[in-house]
């Protein structure tokens, strides 16, 4: 089955639970509300013309001038028809998205690494704590708003024999360059080369 | 009267020599037998995904060779793909076969780790002395290549960063006539060692469906007897030209897992002698002036040239609006990468999908039943690099 072929099948199938569907890239995505996007993953991973039953990854993005501000994108692949697709869904700060931990076990530290990294809460889960970051940890530090250079550091002192926390204290401002410029480039440079090479 | 049944706790690493690296494992024990155990990451978190929204796609590069830095160079070959598809731009001939060559180099690579540091994880001294000889020939042809030999940086979009030297070529196939001795060599003290058989047959077995759930890539997917294989099923590069095999394995245990690597080298050599017979003459990236910056002796003399090279190493390259996935078959599973450009010259977004975390998720799943000394013999045969797990 061709990507092309499992969008129309999807379409066809899955109608009112999914916004829209596209191929861009040589991928497909599907776009569906957070309420079907359960429903949707089960047909994805148990319906016999799809079978994605691996969970690859699962991947926020953060949009903070937009008014549902995150996204997940759920990444999937099919051995049996060698195929892969992406699932995605929007939302606002403060929605809960469905926990598939029970569909997919592997979810379970991809649920935990979204909470840590955007503070997406995930209902029904097993075991939502936070993964990467340190023991104590404050913050989302994959949002948007969150700096780079974060809010704490760490050193050791002398005085009191331990690791303490402190502001981040800098010398100088993180300095954010903006080179972005209109600039395009010339097209008739290209004509001077070619009558150069002829020259000699 | 009832016997009292009392649980222990015990906590092994973050520095524990078998635990390869920063892992913080809480055991539950009964005994001698592990009933939970919890894997603390993140030790070695790095925040490398939130650093690369911050830096151009050239000087993300570099962030890459940290992941897994056993082999490096499978990891840059992800990214670089990434946005090689957003730009929609080719790899030269030359290019792909360079890139091909020493991503399997990089796979023996990690490969030679994880097996010789399994062995030392399960008693047996000898094969990382004999193997870490031969990491050594490897990384020099990485120094030649790049110019270090770890943090290679050696691939950019559109190919790689220069042409190789004169007669490194040659030296590679030089090593590959005397590597495949080696890896006998190192079969011989292993394959039918009856103490590393008896540490490894019957250890952490998966089973196929257990092995998708988990979502597992790689060797342990293959260990188990799953044909998948990205550099068959999703050929990329010139991978669809050369002629390999998989191995697979069938009872998916600890011993398979092994039995695959030793095998996957072999082919690997297979793969890279192939390469250095087909290898054409030709430029290593691609000649858009756009993306791949000017040669020195250009800037001498082209206002143009000096112009590019100045906005490609200020500003960066743009790279068209798009959400894609691309993924490589590293030598650990499946390295991914999920690139969300907003058409400036910086990822808006970029998650790293390393395979290592999904196989160390798994470890409650694999030592639950077993013995406390099985723990460093499953732990070593997941191949887990820090480097990638934490990010």
């Amino acid at each position: 089955m061709k990507l092309t072929e499992l969008n129309k099948f999807l379409n066809s199938e899955l109608t009112t639970k999914i916004k829209k569907t596209y191929i861009e890239d040589e991928e497909l995505s599907i776009n569906t509300k957070v309420e079907n996007l359960y429903s949707v993953l089960l047909f994805l991973k148990t319906d016999d013309k799809c079978r994605f039953k691996q969970l690859i990854d699962i991947a926020a993005a953060d949009y903070p001038d937009e008014e549902e501000r995150f996204e997940i994108c759920y990444l999937l692949l099919s051995h049996e028809n060698n195929l892969r697709i992406k699932l995605l869904i929007n939302f606002h700060l403060e929605e809960k998205i469905p926990s598939i931990t029970k569909l997919y076990p592997a979810a379970n530290w991809m649920e935990r690494e979204v909470f840590d990294m955007f503070g997406i809460k995930f209902k029904n889960h097993p075991d939502l704590r936070r993964i990467l970051t340190d023991y104590g940890f404050d913050g989302y530090p994959l949002r948007k708003d969150f700096p780079l250079t974060g809010f704490n550091e760490v050193r050791y002192s002398e005085k009191d024999k331990k690791v303490i926390y402190e502001q981040v204290k800098l010398e100088q401002d993180y300095r954010k360059f903006d080179f972005e410029s209109p600039w395009e480039g010339t097209k008739y440079m290209e004509k001077i080369k070619i009558k150069n090479r002829k020259d000699g | 009267m009832a016997k009292q049944k009392k649980t222990m706790n015990l906590n092994f690493g973050p520095q524990h020599p078998a635990a390869h690296g920063v892992l913080r494992l809480i055991l539950q024990l009964d005994g001698e037998i592990v009933e939970k155990a919890d894997p603390h990451i993140g030790l070695l978190h790095r925040g490398t995904e939130k650093l690369i929204e911050y830096k151009t796609y050239a000087q993300a590069l570099p962030y890459f060779d940290r992941l897994d830095y056993v082999a490096p160079m499978n990891q840059e070959h992800a990214f670089a793909l990434a946005t090689e598809k957003l730009l929609k731009i080719e790899v030269p001939t030359r290019g792909q076969y360079l890139r091909v060559i020493f991503c399997e180099i990089g796979r023996i690579l990690s490969h030679i780790l994880n097996i010789t540091t399994q062995a030392l994880d399960v008693g047996a001294l000898t094969p990382s002395l004999w193997g870490f000889e031969e990491r050594e020939t490897l990384m020099t042809f990485y120094e030649r290549a790049s110019g270090s030999r770890l943090h290679a940086n050696y691939f950019r979009t559109g190919g790689v960063h220069q042409d190789v030297p004169k007669n490194l070529l040659n030296d590679i196939g030089k090593f590959c006539e005397t590597f495949p001795k080696i890896i006998d060599d190192l079969e011989n003290l292993l394959t039918d060692n009856r103490i590393f058989k008896q540490r490894n047959v019957q250890i952490g077995i998966v089973t196929k469906e257990e092995a998708l759930a988990h979502s597992f890539s790689g060797v342990m997917l293959r260990g188990s007897g799953v044909a998948w294989d990205l550099r068959k099923s999703q050929p990329y590069e010139c991978y669809k030209d050369l002629d390999f095999k998989i191995p697979i394995g069938k009872n998916g245990d600890c011993y398979d897992r092994y039995l695959c690597r030793v095998e996957e080298m072999r082919e690997s050599v297979k793969i890279i002698k192939q390469c250095l017979k087909r290898v054409p003459i030709g430029p290593v990236k691609t000649i858009d002036g756009k993306i791949s910056p000017p040669k020195r002796e250009e800037l001498k003399e082209s206002m143009e040239a000096l112009i590019h090279h100045f906005k490609l190493f200020t500003e960066g390259y743009r790279v068209p609006k798009g959400k894609i996935y691309t993924a490589v078959e590293a030598p650990k599973g499946e390295f991914g990468v999920y690139l969300i450009s907003d058409g400036s010259s910086k990822p808006y977004r970029c998650k790293i999908r390393a395979p290592g975390f999904s196989h160390l998720q798994a470890m409650d799943y694999l030592v639950k039943g077993h013995m406390l000394a099985d723990v460093p013999a499953i732990l070593g045969s997941l191949d887990i690099v820090f480097g990638e797990v934490d990010r």
